[in-house]
């Protein structure tokens, strides 16, 4: 059996093309799908059961122990962190939301650690965006900035961008050029009609020249910026107000490098200059296939898309105090639920000790390298494989996940679900 | 079933030609009925002023631009921070509050029902999603056709028939419930950075003008037998000299239905303006209002501005650029593939600024120029002319000529040779208010049939009960008392149950989206249309099985199936 238009449940690109070959309930091959997303449809090897610690032991124990378990650690903590979600759909993000504000957590995303900067750059100057079909149909200039789509979101440029079937696009690869920014020459380079080689550091300095650049103001702009020669930043300026729709789209090399929001924030206005002269757009590249849904549904159910503390009764919102990262750094939590993701694999030393040091309980199908951190595992059906569900492109569209696998593994929306009434049922009772 | 009977109710129903009597109200489970029985629980309304649920039929509370109204603006969600409270979440905002927050407000101040002014057909299931956790109103979605290419392929071959066809396929997809027209031709010229200036100039990248696709979807609408009719942004919003292009826009529309109007005008305020620039901006409304007036096919929506801080966020993309150059603030756009775009801006509106004091007036003066309060409804086009918690103070505005004076005495005093508000004496009445805020809006939208915008036995129990006693209150100069009593609800009832009770909501409540499906021939059924299969294929980024809004997603919902005449 083949079921077609299957979304990825991989990168923030959401391709929704992907064929599934499937027999008796098993996947035995995946079509369309990049290398990323082909490992996690055919990915093995999961956590079976439920697992807790005993005596310095893992041991398995079934659902009803694991959950009540994560109740009473929820219950008894003073200052609980709720963090992940960026790998699970809107309906059981929601839950998570309830379940925060409920017992005055702290709930924070993936995206305190990743596009972060660029939402405070967004929150400072706005956001001239599209989605990603106005570029494949539009553009015929697309500039990757401190981004590498083609190991992160490999299908990026043959979907939406450089290889796309455009509406007014004649000969999508001789009428759109490419230009790619960063501080080594990537795989992308090597596609680029230019490519620009920025010392470490230095893009907050080169996006400043071009702005002059697009001012009018190429005298204030020194021979060399940042290891930049000034004849290729004019001729980059020029393609740039020339193109009749400009696409930048930019990565962690801008937001997580020297300058941080402020790279971002002077990306952002070099786009709405240009504006005064053609059209242009710019866009992060989301990584986890569900990260932006988790920014939209805490900010229509709090007000805000990441770092929300509800401790004080009402959505408190203030990166730097309120993110996953500076709470940990100060050990203020005292009991932690990680959910679709792996902040072990990823977080600074001094944060992961402390969540080792508390009662951290996580929700994750598989073994991973936060486990080693936990107290308590219980694993889920697979999001996007095995349960449906919605979630949010890169570029703000939603698409319904889907189940195409049978299980009878719960979803993350049912734990959450048993965890939340467990919670009232224990307060209940005192 | 749970009954309620509601005595002493002083009632206002101008659907059912009640004005002003004293009455009692049985209520059975979600429907207002002949009689209650003894079992009814009983609510002494105290002779108190008790109007159907109010009904917002042009506001922005739910989707992908009202998100990202609040994602890139935490000052305004800063600004409305409510604790957990009894059943109520916790909220934040205040010109773009949170989907609770939005729930809540409204329902304190009567409303039960709310039309989502522009829903982009791609981005649909958002606007769904935010429908449910706004469980105290019935949802509706004006959904965007101005820069929709297959609609505007069809209409360039002439071929009315087969944009009608479009149109039902859409709707039925995404769960829709209107045509909604913004800056019709605008949106898609915007797609390379251009606008359209007025309704006679070609779109750049197809051969029409807006003029065409207004016509073109107006009568589309009527093969379709839709209950609204079209629902138009006009071009050429905001900028001096409008008004002549608001009423070439006028002239376009047709008389073809004779239960309701056959468009709806939104945000009119936007679009009456005088002069060739800022430096002679004044206001239009006298004429705009006296074309109103003759157009019986027109109803048109104030679209007042009200000073102080909110955010601006429409489909109309170039105009928010424009908006953006002149304010200098933080600016969103987000154009949406092979349909719209959407733009966002923070603006503070000034007493002191003349073109903002302008804007003030100029939405006044329609809604007292305008003679039948069935042609002009009540609404800011929340949040853009203000947030919709400024509407009992707009209402206290058209009852009094002394508050208007009052307000006029405190904006730019320049403002008097540009306008004609202080020679206005007209003063609206509790009947043409409440034409103007629930029963109007019922009719305009084609939703009396469903049971809504009347009190009579068949109706839906939606009912806005308001600390008001009409016989006490002289609104002309007691208008702080009209502002108090329209600010809260003594008691709100959605589909027969207090959701509201003196500002608070006291249960979790479930709403109904409303939307409608067209029966189409299948010769005419988009679905299995070669062409149109081809266009979305290749150049949309979602797959045509991906697109349609799925049953999940709806909740409770009523689907509003029509004949055609396809
Ligand atoms: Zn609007």
């Amino acid at each position: 059996m083949e079921i077609r238009d299957v979304p990825c449940p991989f990168c923030g690109c959401l391709c929704d093309d992907i064929s599934v070959r499937l027999d008796d309930n098993r996947i035995l091959g995946v079509e369309n799908c990049c290398t990323l997303g082909n490992a996690k449809f055919l990915s093995k090897g999961r956590l079976q059961h439920p697992i807790m610690r005993k005596n310095g032991k893992w041991v398995e124990v079934s659902y009803e122990e694991a959950i009540d378990e994560t109740a009473r650690i929820l219950s008894d903590a003073v200052r609980p962190l709720l963090y992940g979600w960026s790998g699970t759909v809107g309906e059981a993000q929601v839950v998570g939301v309830h379940l925060g504000e409920e017992i005055g957590a702290l709930i924070d995303s993936t995206t305190s650690v990743c596009h972060n900067p660029s939402i405070l750059a967004i929150q400072e100057v706005g956001h001239p965006g599209c989605t990603l079909g106005q570029v494949k149909n539009r553009a015929d200039l697309v500039i990757y900035w401190g981004c590498n789509p083609i190991e992160a979101h490999p299908r990026h440029m043959s979907r939406y961008t450089t290889y796309a079937d455009g509406y007014f696009i004649d000969n999508t690869v001789t009428d759109r050029k490419v230009i790619v920014v960063d501080i080594r020459r990537s795989e992308g380079a090597k596609v680029a009609d230019e490519f620009i080689q920025i010392k470490p550091g230095g893009d907050y300095l080169v996006l400043s020249a071009l702005r002059a650049m697009v001012r009018g103001r190429d005298d204030v702009v020194p021979d060399s910026v940042a290891g930049v020669k000034k004849e290729q930043l004019q001729r980059v300026a020029s393609l740039m107000q020339k193109a009749k729709f400009g696409a930048v789209f930019f990565g962690l090399g801008i937001t997580m490098s020297r300058g941080k929001y402020k790279n971002v924030r002077n990306a952002i206005e070099l786009v709405s200059e240009l504006n005064r002269k053609t059209k242009f757009t710019i866009s992060a590249m989301r990584g986890h296939f569900n990260v932006y849904g988790f920014n939209e549904v805490l900010t229509w159910m709090a007000g805000y898309p990441f770092a929300v503390d509800f401790s004080r009764g009402i959505a408190f919102y203030n990166p730097g105090e309120t993110t996953v990262i500076d709470l940990l750094e100060r050990k203020e939590p005292d009991a932690c639920l990680v959910i679709a993701s792996d902040p072990g694999a990823h977080f600074p030393k001094s944060t992961i000790e402390h969540m080792a040091a508390i009662p951290t309980v996580q929700i994750d199908p598989c073994v991973n390298a936060t486990t080693a951190l936990c107290q308590v595992q219980i694993p889920v059906a697979i999001t996007g494989i095995e349960a449906a569900g919605t979630a949010y492109r890169m570029d703000g569209v939603p698409i319904r996940m889907k189940k195409i696998i049978e299980t009878n593994f719960p979803t993350d929306q049912e734990i959450l679900e048993r965890i939340v009434t467990r919670i009232r049922e224990m307060k209940r009772d005192g | 079933m749970a009954e309620i009977l509601l005595k002493n109710a002083y009632v206002i129903d101008p659907i059912s030609g009640i004005n002003g009597e004293l009455m009692d109200i049985a209520i059975s489970g979600s429907r207002i009925v002949e009689e209650a029985s003894q079992k009814a629980e009983v609510i002494d309304c105290q002779g108190y002023l008790t109007l159907p649920g109010g009904i917002d039929s042009h506001t922005h509370t739910s989707g992908t631009k009202v998100n990202f109204g609040r994602y890139m603006s935490p000052e305004d969600m800063r600004a409305g921070r409510t604790a957990r409270r009894g059943p109520m979440h916790i909220t934040s905002g205040y010109s773009v509050p949170t989907t609770y927050g939005n729930s809540y407000r409204y329902s304190a101040l009567g409303y039960t029902t709310l039309i989502e002014g522009a829903m982009a057909p791609l981005e649909a299931r958002h606007t769904h999603e935010e429908f449910k956790f706004t469980p105290l109103q019935d949802s509706f979605a004006n959904t965007l056709f101005d820069g929709n290419w297959g609609m505007l392929r069809a209409l360039e071959e002439g071929d009315i028939t087969r944009a009608a066809a479009i149109i039902a396929w859409t709707l039925t997809a995404v769960k829709g419930f209107a045509i909604k027209l913004t800056n019709p031709g605008g949106t898609e010229a915007w797609g390379f950075g251009k606008n359209i200036s007025c309704i006679n100039e070609k779109i750049p990248t197809f051969d029409l003008t807006p003029a065409d696709i207004i016509k073109g979807a107006i009568r589309a609408n009527e093969m379709l037998h839709l209950p609204h009719s079209v629902h138009l942004h006009c071009n050429n919003l905001g900028t001096p000299g409008n008004y002549t292009c608001t009423i070439g826009t006028f002239d376009l529309v047709p008389d073809i239905n004779d239960k309701r109007q056959s468009l709806y005008a939104t945000h009119v305020q936007f679009h009456s303006y005088g002069g060739s620039g800022w430096g002679d901006f004044c206001s239009k409304s006298e004429p705009v209002a006296r074309k109103v007036d003759f157009s019986p096919q027109i109803v048109i929506d104030m679209g007042q501005v009200m000073f102080g801080r909110t955010t601006t966020m429409t489909a109309d993309g170039p105009m928010e650029f424009n908006l953006y150059r002149l304010h200098h603030d933080k600016w969103s756009n987000h154009d949406v593939e092979l349909e719209t775009g959407s733009g966002i801006i923070p603006v503070n509106y000034r007493k002191k600024n003349l073109v903002n004091s302008i804007m003030w007036a100029i939405g006044l003066e329609l809604a007292l120029l305008v003679k039948n309060p069935w042609q002009c409804l009540l609404t800011t086009d929340n949040p853009n002319g203000a947030p919709f918690v400024k509407y009992p103070e707009i209402i206290a505005l058209l009852m009094s000529k002394q508050y208007r004076d009052a307000e006029f005495a405190t904006i730019h005093p320049d403002t008097e040779k540009r306008v004609p508000l202080p020679a206005l004496d007209r003063e609206l009445n509790w009947h043409e208010i409440a034409v103007m805020t629930r029963a109007g809006q019922a009719r305009a939208l084609g939703i009396i049939d469903l049971g809504k915008g009347y009190l009579m036995p068949g109706a839906e129990a939606d009912i806005a009960i308001y600390p008001i006693k009409t016989d006490e209150i002289d609104p002309s100069a007691e208008y702080e008392k009209v502002i108090a009593g329209f600010s809260r609800t003594e008691y709100t009832i959605k589909r027969g149950r207090v959701v509201s009770r003196r500002g608070d909501a006291i249960i979790d409540g479930e709403n109904t989206t409303y939307w409608v499906k067209p029966k189409v021939p299948a010769v005419y059924d988009m679905q299995h249309d070669p062409a149109f299969i081809e266009l979305f294929e290749r150049y949309y980024t979602v797959r045509m099985s991906n697109y349609p809004v799925q049953e999940e997603y709806l909740h409770r919902n009523y689907c509003i199936e029509t004949e055609t005449d396809l």
